[in-house]
């Protein structure tokens, strides 16, 4: 049963990711990176990471797109035209494509040459109790240092915002 | 029993239910607005228009389903069915009682405890979002437009006071799986005062409570939050262009939106299926006795009838009351039906609650409605966690 859905997740995600940028609307693009951010939460949830997977659902498909959908109706953008490409893109970018995908290829053989090292529900480090273990004892140096930074992102946002008021 | 046989006739159950809830919790609204507003209300179709429901259902079906020129029509049509889909979903993992034996297989009122239970009714809820706004998007007309750029913009201002009110009887729970969190509310202070968070000890949540219910209040996008949909400016919001069966899906999802809320405070703060106080002072006794009293004063208004056709009816629906209430007796079924009833007494009062505050709050500004949840909601839902995390560290 796993293996199928991680199938059918993973060719979802993949395809949507395609979907993003072949694209011209970007209202359709912000569409299929939802349905990225779905899939992929789904596939955290086969691996046995639960809280992962919700706070995947709950931050990036129910708060970050919802704003990226936000300002794209707030601007109003249209369709954008597509160009015709340069001649260099057009003669390299395939091939350049394939060789891209066969490095990857190789290198994650390299640093994973035993398949069987990932399992279905095989990880337990995934639940809401040993994350929050992880975040306030062994992390915690850098999960506080972070904590600081998107204060100080926040802060920023307000500053700019506010001079735009004036 | 087969996991997936039982787990497809506790879904057919609770779809079934859940359905005919929604049909008739729009009668129960019209009835209990038009008598906050001393009229009758539906009184036409069926004794007092219980048959109301059902003929606006059909009403809806065969009406015409206009589909207006320069949508984007995948969009357009997908969104009402995103509404309903998700609205729907968050109830499966709601629990409605504990561990029943139902002809020799034991299993529990819910259809799957799932150990992030919590999260993931907060993922569903942040994503019912996005409905709206492409429905608003994709019908290319400026009103539903603006309504679907309100929608987004309050439903996640309102997203976090909601997630700091859920996490506070979370740190008194010490669970995420929302039966542990029923579980754990089970047991009585000196034997009378009911261990519910919202009394539990050592920090009572009764401003998570409120928190909770107003933030809820602005999520399903009802009064007074119910700038999306503002007739007096937006015509209707978002769903301006829809008609027919979609336009009625946006509703469905509303009140389905509204019963997953309800349940959701239920099991967060009141308790779930627990009842008031313990069965040693007869808290069994109670839905009998309640049901045999509601017998009785139908078969009083049926002597002293206020309207001309209640002389007919008022003996039926006291008859029925009557049967209900020795139902509530037979020592076989109370197993079952006394968890069933406390829960849903409890949710059924806040979806009364949701529709008393309709019949009497204006709408809000939407200057105010920002102001509101940014100045006054956050910042209190902050200190109520905070407050609540530093006396269960001292105390726990």
């Amino acid at each position: 049963m796993d293996p199928i859905l991680f199938l059918i997740f993973a060719a979802i995600a993949v395809v949507c990711g395609i979907n993003v940028v072949l694209q011209t609307h970007p209202i359709a693009s912000a569409l299929s990176l939802i349905c990225v951010m779905g899939s992929l939460a789904v596939i955290y949830l086969l691996l046995g990471a639960q809280f992962i997977a919700a706070v995947q659902v709950i931050v990036y498909a129910g708060a970050i797109m919802v704003l990226f959908v936000f300002t794209i109706m707030l601007l109003n953008a249209g369709a954008e035209k597509k160009s015709a490409g340069s001649l260099v893109s057009r003669a390299v970018g395939a091939p350049a494509l394939v060789a891209l995908l066969g490095f990857l290829s190789y290198v994650l053989y390299r640093a994973f040459p035993n398949p069987l090292a990932v399992r279905f529900g095989d990880f337990t480090l995934g639940t809401a109790e040993s994350v929050g273990k992880a975040v306030f004892t062994t992390y915690l140096l850098p999960f506080e240092i972070t904590s600081v930074l998107v204060l100080i992102a926040i802060l920023g946002a307000v500053l700019l915002a506010y001079k735009e008021l004036d | 029993m087969n996991f997936y046989l039982l787990s497809l006739i506790k879904a057919a159950v609770m779809v079934g239910a859940l359905l005919l809830t929604l049909l008739y919790l729009q009668w129960v609204e019209r009835k209990v607005i038009a008598h906050v507003q001393v009229r009758l209300g539906p009184h036409r179709v069926g004794p007092h228009g219980l048959l109301q429901p059902i003929a606006d259902t059909v009403k809806l079906l065969t009406k015409e389903d206009l589909m207006p020129p320069g949508v984007n029509k995948f969009l357009y049509v997908l969104a009402p069915f995103l509404a309903i889909m998700l609205s729907l979903i968050s109830i499966s993992v709601i629990p409605f009682g504990p561990a029943v034996d139902v002809a020799g297989v034991t299993t529990w009122m819910q259809l799957a405890d799932v150990n992030i239970g919590v999260l993931l009714i907060l993922a569903i809820s942040s994503l019912t979002v996005y409905a709206v706004v492409l429905a608003g998007w994709s019908s290319n007309s400026k009103y539903p437009l603006l309504g679907g750029l309100r929608s987004s913009a309050q439903m996640i201002s309102y997203e976090l006071p909601l997630g700091m009110a859920v996490a506070a009887p979370l740190l008194l729970s010490n669970t995420l799986s929302l039966r542990g969190i029923v579980e754990q509310q089970s047991h009585y202070y000196f034997g009378f005062i009911p261990a519910w968070n919202i009394f539990h000890a050592p920090f009572p949540q009764v401003f998570g409570f409120i928190i909770f219910l107003i933030a809820m209040f602005a999520e399903t996008n009802r009064v007074p939050f119910d700038l999306p949909e503002a007739e007096s400016e937006l015509v209707a919001g978002f769903h301006t262009e829809y008609s027919s069966m979609k336009f009625a899906g946006f509703f469905m999802a509303e009140y389905a939106n509204m019963i997953t809320a309800c349940s959701m405070a239920t099991v967060l703060f009141l308790g779930g299926w627990n009842p008031l106080f313990s069965p040693r002072y007869g808290s069994n006794y109670v839905p009998a006795v309640l049901f045999a009293a509601a017998g009785l004063m139908a078969l009083w208004f049926a002597l002293h009838p206020p309207h001309k056709g209640d002389r007919k009816t008022m003996p039926v629906f006291g008859l029925a009351a009557f049967v209900l209430a020795a139902i509530f007796l037979v020592p076989a079924l109370q197993a079952i039906l006394l968890p069933l009833f406390w829960f849903l007494a409890k949710a059924g009062f806040l979806i009364f609650t949701f529709i008393w505050v309709r019949a009497t709050l204006p709408r809000f500004r939407y200057d105010q409605l920002m102001r509101f949840a940014w100045r006054f909601l956050f910042p209190a839902a902050i200190l109520n966690l905070l407050v609540t995390g530093l006396l269960v560290a001292l105390v726990g």
